[in-house]
């Protein structure tokens, strides 16, 4: 072992953190950006399933939480993007992947949003889950991705509670309102399942990323524990989570719960779900639509900056 | 011309009292903007009073590595310390 890598490994023995600095195996800084990178997109299209309702808000209240919500998840993108940025990738890179559809994101966020029953169903199961996902992250090996953790989570429990507070809400209104907490929930609870990845027994990398400590849970732990949080939610609210061998097993002091459609998950991360195209055309559409902005603002500063020359 | 904005490192003062810490960085245009866009992406719940933006490329860094010989100077110099000093316990306010 040479010194570097004695280095790399002692400093994941003791659980202190990387910094952009030091040295990495090639396999950790190329995993390490691809999965930053692929967080970051995720907050970022995941704006649009929640920003589709912002200008349908019921209230001037929930208007303006679902801007601050919407706001929050650009503001998660551009943490990550910044992490990733530490290990040598190009922001504006990382953007052309994501619109070439190179790079994946979540594929919860390729599902529409039918009623607005859907927003707090996402807050309370999609930021829920992205919760437990994240939590853990907060100490992954890699510093600038494990300070970007600490500050999204922080902000996330407002997303979640967000969600929450809006379906005991609809749940204390009409028939129809509760109807649609119902339909929103049967839509999304499957999906916020996939949301923790492919089983343990299909999930390659997973033993790597372990090692590395960038991952401290396996998949199926993070899932379970998903179910065993929103069980007890789901009861104080007064819905059905749509699956029928959801029981309590004392033995093993979790929740059972049924068989997930794996293939209807490979048909969405393949670019097949109800969505995907939408979302890729509407990021590149924004993209594009915004590049006369950038190059002025960059024609702008040139200018100023050859005054002040000028000037001085 | 470069495409890309260039790259601002983000430093917050929290309070009044505390050191301005590291939070990230962003890209712009130029300062003010990168003053705008870090109040934007990194105080939007009061986190803090006062930002410092600054264009990556203007940081000279050591690497971070505490094991790294570029702080060996003062590795060696415990007298440095208040504990390497013997003081009798009956010695008062020491
Ligand atoms: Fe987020
Ligand atoms: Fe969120």
């Amino acid at each position: 072992m040479t010194d570097l890598q004695e280095h790399f490994q002692r400093t994941l023995d003791r659980d202190q953190r990387l910094e952009p600095r030091d040295w990495v195996p090639d396999g950790y800084r190329k995993t390490m950006i691809r999965q930053i990178a692929q967080h970051a997109h995720s907050e970022i299209i995941g704006m649009q399933p929640e920003g589709n309702w912002i200008t349908r808000a019921p209230s001037l209240r929930r208007k303006a939480i679902l801007l601050a919500k919407v706001q929050d998840e650009a503001g998660h993108g551009l943490y990550l993007y910044s992490a990733a940025e530490t290990l040598g990738a190009e922001r504006a890179e990382l953007t052309e992947k994501l619109i070439d559809g190179k790079q994946k994101y979540s594929s919860i966020f390729n599902y529409p949003t039918l009623n607005f029953a859907d927003v707090g169903v996402i807050g309370w199961l999609v930021d829920g889950a992205a919760i437990c996902n994240q939590v853990p992250l907060c100490r992954c090996s890699y510093g600038p991705y494990a300070r970007a953790m600490i500050r999204i989570c922080k902000e996330e429990s407002f997303h979640q509670r967000q969600g929450y507070e809006l379906l005991m809400t609809m749940m204390r209104g009409t028939d129809a309102q509760r109807r649609m907490v119902q339909d929103a929930t049967d839509r999304w609870w499957w999906p916020s399942l996939m949301m923790f990845g492919p089983p343990d027994g299909d999930s390659p990398n997973t033993e790597q990323s372990m090692a590395w400590k960038i991952k401290r849970h396996t998949n199926d732990e993070l899932r379970q524990r998903f179910v065993d949080m929103s069980v007890p939610q789901a009861e104080a609210l007064g819905a059905t989570l749509p699956d029928p061998s959801l029981c309590w097993n004392a033995e093993r002091g979790h929740y059972d719960f049924g068989e997930i459609d794996w293939s209807e998950f490979k048909q969405v991360v393949r670019g097949n779900g109800p969505c995907n195209a939408q979302r890729v055309a509407h990021r590149r559409a924004a993209h594009d639509n915004g590049a006369w902005v950038r190059e002025a603002a960059l024609a702008h500063a040139a200018k100023h900056s050859a005054r002040e020359e000028a000037a001085a | 011309m470069s495409h890309d904005w260039p790259l601002y490192e983000v430093f917050v003062r929290g309070k009044r009292g505390l050191n301005h810490v590291h939070v990230g960085s962003l890209h712009a245009a130029d300062d003010q903007m990168a003053l705008h866009h870090a109040r934007d992406l990194y105080t939007r719940r009061n986190e803090g009073v006062s930002i410092w933006v600054v264009k990556a490329t203007d940081i000279t860094a050591s690497s971070p590595d505490e094991k790294d010989p570029f702080f060996a100077p003062s590795g060696d110099k415990v007298y440095r310390h208040p504990t390497f000093y013997d003081i009798p316990d009956d010695v008062p306010h020491m």
